[in-house]
């Protein structure tokens, strides 16, 4: 019997004992769990390319081939180790499945040499997998008691990096889909919503809207035709988990979309990408396929009466469909623009029919409850939030990746436990949460749990899950400008105050930046005006706009502003950055009794601000000088200095 | 074998307007970009007219109006890469090319595009040309890199 025909007939018509001996090696056979011939997996997720996985990829193919040695290869998505990769992990027969990190083309031959010879190559160990099944590897850590793994609880991201993502039957055997057989045997879609209901599950798209009650909503509205759309329009700066569930574990997406269909009464789903991630279009496209081969989607599923169809959009780009009301205009073909609520898409959404929108992370949190009962995933988190939350780490935090813990985490625990600290040694002086509207928080925050309500309260929010760190060498004001810079560029500009304050707040970070020298009385008289009017126009914004991203726009300049206060007032008063990231306000001058005169610096000022003669101390023209630091860089005797 | 204009329009329903995104989608992933005659001919088609289609098309930050060059960089302007100093990376490439961010060379042969992320905060800053991606570069690495793809035509 082949896998395919075991599946579907044994395991999803629920005839085969799971626990029988033979059928539990079969599926640990289907899942990788025990291997006959050796497996190397190779981490190809986006951050895998982008890191060479591509390179690693051919180099093994050619290394097998030359060697004559049979094994197969897998791509797996990410771990959540995004400054490992690409990440090698190796199966041997009868051994556990062991990780290897930074695995570049050139370090492949040197590696699959040392282990087809039973011998370990320390430098680039990460750890080894822990399996009951197989022999462990000596003095090889176990992967799950490694720090980054040791204080993190994955529901979302539990197969992500480990299972096959291009195997529905891989998913299958690891119980995939058999909830969603549950579901539709067994509970009605009211008794769905219920049971999501209870679990406490909050919208992990930023809003935190209560998911059973959005879908009891749109299960209660009548309607000859309801929607779901997964919003997988991630389009964050420094925000990628929802691809990282794409790519790793699409099954888990798609079995959540199928039960929430269900439950909602939803015939049609759409799943919402972004134009910019090919490489989870092409893995839901694959996995929608393989949907149709094993009866998953069309009319009557697996004899139920159901039906499902998912189609696939491509979004084209634009931080604003983020937003569901916008997101809805989107597919229907216009401009994304959000449009006012109520009546709440629950209610007319999507061609004027009730549409439930949910967020990738929410929905992979759906099985999960499905399967355990709501009281396992209450217990998980604190009282206002229930369950955990995947945050993308990034900056300059010693290990970028993707991390999940459950809510109530201290922020603290998550960088410096998890994350390891701020890398090369430099002392910590903020953390970024919730994407380009959130806030800016200090070292004093960092006690602070992660949740809806714990954050709302200190004027921060949770967002998508983007965690930016930011070391000593970060300006907050030159932040600040970026966010408002983004947010100014991505106003959809349906709201006056959105359209034209964030460009205004934009104009006066500008004005705190430019070049103290040569500026006109005017323009000065100028500058402070707009500083006065900073936190009025900021109020104004947050309380005049239709959607989200209108009323938390002036979010990272008020945190930065609250928090980093005396920041603000050293460029506004002393015109200084003390990070040295503002350009402008970079004055330069040379030392003559350290300069030499080797005109290194004079050959390559861009703007002939240096003057002098070779063999004799040079001077830097401050009115002709831009700040961008050239000098600085090429000088080789510490004569130029900033002032 | 390039498939014309009308084949692409004709895979749609006609006045479906939930296919127009989808349609200049297609016709830019054949052509590279939208050109006058395609957002006429899509106006056309879906019944709309073709200044509600520019302007849709040009509320969307994927479509392009004018030609790519034969290397496509793409400069990554997310957080991460902001903090690791990306703004002066743009500079440096825009000053090596002579080029302002969203052209093309008149030569047709760089063109350029700053993004909002990548995607790839772990490996900051990055930069992107034709698909391939530059990891942790610094500006001393521009003018080589660009060289090298000068030197490839």
């Amino acid at each position: 019997m082949d896998e395919k025909q075991f599946l579907i007939e044994k395991v999803l018509a629920s005839k085969a004992d799971l626990k029988q001996r033979d059928v539990a090696d079969f599926l640990a056979l289907i899942r990788h769990d025990t291997v006959t011939q050796p497996v190397v997996y190779i981490g190809s997720g986006t951050c895998g390319k982008v890191a060479g996985a591509d390179g690693t990829f051919k180099a093994v193919t050619r290394y097998l081939e030359e060697k004559n040695i049979k094994a197969e290869i897998i791509q797996v998505g990410c771990i959540g180790l995004c400054s490992y990769e690409p990440i090698v992990d190796i199966q041997l027969p009868g051994k556990a499945r062991i990780s290897f990190r930074n695995i570049t083309h050139e370090v492949v031959e040197p590696l699959l040499d040392d282990i087809f010879n039973s011998e370990v190559p320390f430098e680039h160990i990460l750890g080894q997998f822990n399996n009951t099944r197989h022999n462990r590897w000596d003095n090889v850590p176990i992967i799950d008691e490694l720090p980054f793994f040791k204080f993190q609880y994955r529901v979302v991201l539990a197969n992500c990096g480990i299972s096959n993502p291009d195997s529905i039957a891989d998913y299958i055997a690891r119980g995939g889909y058999q909830t969603y057989l549950k579901c539709i045997r067994n509970y009605t879609g009211e008794k769905i919503c219920t049971v999501v209901d209870q679990s406490g599950l909050r919208g992990r798209g930023g809003g935190g809207y209560l998911t059973g009650e959005k879908w009891m909503m749109a299960h209660n509205s009548v309607s000859d035709q309801k929607y779901l759309v997964c919003n997988a329009a991630e389009s964050d700066p420094g925000a990628f988990m929802d691809r990282a569930v794409i790519e790793g574990d699409p099954h888990l997406l798609l079995e959540g979309i199928a039960i929430a269909a269900y439950a909602v009464g939803a015939t049609k789903a759409y799943i919402y990408v972004m134009d910019e991630y090919s490489q989870a279009y092409f893995m839901l496209n694959q996995a929608i396929s393989q949907l149709k081969e094993y009866g998953f989607l069309g009319y009557n599923i697996f004899d139920s009466g159901i039906d499902l169809k998912i189609t696939l959009v491509k979004g084209p780009g634009a931080f604003v469909c983020g937003e569901e009301t916008a997101l809805i205009n989107s597919i229907e073909g216009k401009r994304g623009m959000p449009r006012p609520k109520p009546p709440y898409p629950a209610i007319e959404g999507l061609f004027g029919k009730p549409t439930v929108i949910n967020n990738v992370e929410t929905l992979a949190n759906i099985p999960f409850i499905l399967r355990h009962g709501p009281l396992h995933f209450n217990e998980i988190g604190v009282h206002e939030a229930r369950g955990t939350k995947v945050f993308a780490i990034s900056g300059k935090a010693m290990i970028t990746g993707l991390v999940e813990v459950p809510m109530g985490t201290k922020i603290k625990d998550i960088i410096f436990k998890i994350a390891g600290g701020v890398k090369d040694g430099k002392d910590f002086k903020a953390v970024q949460i919730g994407g380009p509207s959130g806030s800016c928080l200090p070292a004093s925050q960092l006690d602070l749990q992660v949740g809806y309500e714990s954050l709302w309260n200190e004027g921060a929010i949770i967002g998508s899950g983007g965690m930016i760190v930011m070391d000593e060498d970060t300006c907050m004001v030159d932040i600040a400008k970026f966010f408002m810079n983004f947010l100014q560029k991505e106003s959809c500009g349906k709201c006056i105050p959105c359209r034209e304050g964030t460009r205004r707040i934009h104009e006066i970070l500008e004005n705190i930046t430019r070049r103290p020298t040569g500026e006109s009385g005017f323009e000065v008289l100028e500058r402070f005006k707009g500083i006065m009017q900073l936190a009025d126009l900021s109020e104004v914004i947050r309380d005049t706009s239709l959607c989200g991203l209108g009323q938390t726009a002036p979010n990272p300049l008020l945190s930065a502003m609250k928090w980093f206060r005396e920041e603000f007032e050293e460029h506004v008063f002393d015109r200084k950055c003390r990070a040295g990231v503002c350009k402008e306000l970079r004055l330069f001058y040379i030392d003559v009794d350290n300069c030499i005169g080797c005109v290194a610096c004079l050959r390559k000022c861009p703007s002939n601000a240096i003057v002098g003669q070779p063999r004799q101390p040079h001077f830097i023209i401050e009115e002709k000088c831009i700040g961008c630091g050239i000098c600085f860089d090429v000088c080789k005797f510490v004569a130029v200095k900033l002032r | 074998m390039q498939a014309s204009l009308d084949e692409i329009i004709s895979r749609y329903k006609a006045g479906s307007r939930e296919a127009l995104l989808p349609l200049l989608q297609d016709i830019q992933t054949e052509y590279g970009y939208l050109n006058e005659e395609a957002i006429l001919k899509v106006g056309q088609h879906i019944k709309l007219p073709s200044s509600k289609v520019y302007g849709i098309a040009t509320f969307y930050d994927q479509f392009r109006f004018v030609p790519k060059g034969k290397f496509h960089i793409k400069v990554c302007r997310g957080t991460s890469c902001h903090m690791h100093g990306s703004s002066v990376i743009l500079r440096e490439v825009e000053r090596v090319l002579n080029l302002k961010e969203g052209n093309t060379t008149r030569d047709g042969r760089f063109s350029l595009e700053a993004v909002s992320c990548m995607g790839a905060c772990g490996s900051a800053p990055v930069m992107n040309v034709n698909g391939e991606f530059k990891t942790a570069i610094s500006i001393q690495d521009i003018s080589q890199i660009i060289d090298h793809y000068r030197s490839t035509i």
